[in-house]
C-alpha cells in the first residue's frame, strides 16, 4: 500500500487523529479519501483532528476538505500545523488548532461519555417506586428519591439530589460514571461493582463516582 | 353547590388517616359545612369507631353500590353535628366488592347533598387505594416524621401524579418537637425537601388524640388542644383561608399566664 506512510490514523480521547505525511496536498487528499472510502463504517460519525505538518493551506482548500468530510458524516474539528498560514486559516474556519489539554480528564470524559441523542432525559423528582431503565446514558433533571431506581447502560447524571439506587454501565461498561449535585445514593453500582455511600459529613458538593482500578471512588464534580 | 371530594391517603398504615378524616370532617362541619365521610377501607372499617357511630350502622357502602338501599339510608348522621354524615365500609366484604367507577358514581350521587366528601383510603396502593382516589378532586397525603412513612408517602405522591390526581397536599402528623430538636426525628423541612409538595397541616403528637379516638369523640371540638387546633387549621385551609402554621414550640410563660391561644 503506497499511501500508508502518507496517512496515519490513531484514536485519541477526542476522536480520531489523522497525521498526514510529506507529499503534495492533492496526493494527501486522495489518500485520505481512499481511507474513508474503504472503511466507511470506521469513519462514520467520527470527530477528526488533522495534523497537516508543515503543509501551508488556504481557506478554499481547507473548507473544501471539511465539506467533503462532512458529506461522509465526518466532523473535522481541529487542524494542527507548524505553518502559521494554515493555523490562521483553520482559525478563520472556526476550527481548533490544538488538541485540548489533557488537564481535567474527569470533566472531558463525562461530557464525552454522554452523546445527547442516545441519552434518556427524565424530569424529576423520581419518587419511591419509580424505575428508569435505559440502554444508554440517563440524565435526570431533579431529585432521585430513596426507593427510586435507575439502571443505565451508560453514565448517569442527576441534576439534583441522588438518594435512590443507581446502576451505571449496567451492561458492563466500566467507563460509565455517576454524577449528581448531591451524591448520596442508597446504593451505587458501576458495571459489576457495588458500593454503599458513606455517611455524609460537611457540606454537600457535586460529585462524580467512577471506577478506578476496580474500586468505586467519588470525587468533586468540577466543570 | 356541588361538593368537593377530598381523599385522605398515606401508603403506610397507622399514620393517622382515619383520625385525620374524622377530625377534619368534624372541623369542617363545626364551621357550618355539610360533610359526608366515606370509609373506603372495606373489610377493615374503623372510621365509624373513631367517630363513635359504630352502633348506628344499618347499611354500608357496599349495600349502596349493590343497590340494597338508597344512598340516604346509608348516611349516618353524627351525634353532635347535624350536617355531618358517615357512609361506613362493609366489614364482611373486601376491596373487590367496589370498583373505581362505583366510587365515581357514588360520589356523583352524593355531591349535590353536601359541601365536602371526605374519603378515608385504606393503607397500601392496591385496589382499595385506587377506589378511594378514583373520584377525588384533591388528595391529602398523611405522613409521620419517620423514614418509612415518608418513603411510602413519596410512593403515593408519585402514583397520584401518574394518575393525574396531583399535586397532593401534605399532612405531617404526630410531630414530636422534643425529638426533632434532639435530631431523633425528621424535621418538617426534611420531609418537605424530599416530597416537594405543598403542606396543608402539621399536627403535633398528642396522646389525647388516641384517647379521643377510643372514645369515639374526635378532639377537634376541644379548642384548647393543639392537635385539635391543627386539624381545625387544615379544615380552614381546605376552605381557602390563609392560616399560619402552628408554632410547634410549647407555649411560652406569658402566653400561658395570659391564657392566650398560641398561633
Amino acid at each position: 500500500m503506497d499511501d500508508l506512510p502518507l496517512i496515519q490514523i490513531k484514536g485519541i480521547r477526542d476522536g480520531l487523529l489523522v497525521t498526514l505525511g510529506q507529499a503534495p496536498w492533492p496526493d494527501l487528499l486522495a489518500a485520505l479519501a481512499h481511507q474513508v472510502e474503504t472503511q466507511p463504517a470506521f469513519f462514520q460519525g467520527a470527530r477528526l483532528a488533522l495534523d497537516v505538518g508543515s503543509c501551508a493551506l488556504r481557506v478554499a482548500e481547507l473548507s473544501a476538505l471539511r465539506d467533503q468530510l462532512s458529506e461522509r458524516g465526518i466532523t473535522l474539528w481541529a487542524v494542527l500545523s507548524e505553518s502559521s498560514l494554515t493555523e490562521a486559516t483553520a482559525q478563520n474556519l472556526g476550527l481548533a488548532t490544538r488538541l485540548s489539554k489533557p488537564k481535567p480528564p474527569q470533566v472531558q470524559e463525562v461530557s464525552e461519555a454522554i452523546p445527547a441523542e442516545a441519552a434518556k432525559w427524565v424530569r424529576g423528582p423520581l419518587r419511591s417506586g419509580a424505575k428508569i431503565t435505559h440502554e444508554g446514558p440517563v440524565v435526570v433533571l431533579g431529585d432521585v428519591n430513596p426507593g427510586a431506581e435507575i439502571v443505565a447502560g451508560g453514565s448517569v447524571i442527576v441534576w439534583g439530589r441522588l438518594r435512590g439506587v443507581v446502576h451505571a454501565g449496567a451492561g458492563g461498561d466500566e467507563k460509565a460514571v455517576v454524577c449528581a449535585l448531591e451524591l448520596s445514593p442508597t446504593q451505587l453500582r458501576i458495571a459489576g461493582e457495588i458500593a454503599i455511600s458513606p455517611r455524609k459529613q460537611g457540606k454537600n458538593q457535586p460529585e462524580v463516582a467512577r471506577l478506578v482500578d476496580g474500586r468505586l471512588v467519588a470525587e468533586p464534580w468540577q466543570a | 353547590m356541588a361538593a368537593k371530594v377530598v381523599t385522605i391517603s398515606s401508603g403506610k398504615g397507622g399514620v393517622g388517616k382515619t383520625t385525620s378524616v374524622a377530625n377534619i370532617a368534624v372541623a369542617l362541619a363545626a364551621r357550618g359545612q355539610r360533610v359526608a365521610c366515606v370509609d373506603g377501607d372495606i373489610g377493615l372499617r374503623n372510621l365509624d369507631v373513631v367517630m363513635g357511630l359504630e352502633n348506628r350502622i344499618v347499611y354500608d357502602l357496599v349495600d349502596v353500590i349493590e343497590g340494597r338501599c338508597r344512598l340516604r339510608q346509608a348516611m349516618i348522621r353524627d351525634k353532635r353535628l347535624p350536617e355531618l354524615y358517615l357512609i361506613p365500609a362493609a366489614q364482611t366484604r373486601d376491596k373487590t366488592a367496589v370498583s373505581p367507577s362505583d366510587m365515581v358514581r357514588l360520589c356523583d350521587e352524593l355531591r349535590p347533598e353536601v359541601d365536602w366528601i371526605l374519603i378515608d383510603s385504606p393503607a397500601g396502593i392496591e385496589r382499595g387505594f385506587k377506589n378511594a382516589i378514583a373520584a377525588a378532586d384533591r388528595v391529602l397525603v398523611v405522613t409521620n416524621p419517620d423514614v418509612s412513612a415518608v418513603r411510602d408517602a413519596d410512593r403515593v405522591v408519585g402514583i397520584l401524579d401518574a394518575e393525574e390526581k396531583g399535586p397532593a397536599l401534605l399532612v405531617i402528623n404526630r410531630v414530636n418537637t422534643d425529638m426533632v430538636k434532639r435530631g431523633d426525628m425528621l424535621s418538617v423541612d426534611d420531609i418537605l425537601d424530599l416530597l416537594a409538595i405543598d403542606l396543608i397541616g402539621i399536627v403535633p403528637e398528642d396522646e389525647n388524640v388516641i384517647v379521643a379516638s377510643n372514645k369515639g369523640q374526635p378532639l377537634t371540638l376541644d379548642t384548647k388542644n393543639r392537635a385539635g387546633q391543627a386539624f381545625q387549621n387544615i379544615a380552614r385551609r381546605l376552605m381557602g383561608e390563609q392560616v399560619a402554621f402552628l408554632e410547634l414550640e410549647t407555649p411560652g410563660l406569658w402566653q400561658r399566664l395570659l391564657g392566650r391561644k398560641p398561633r
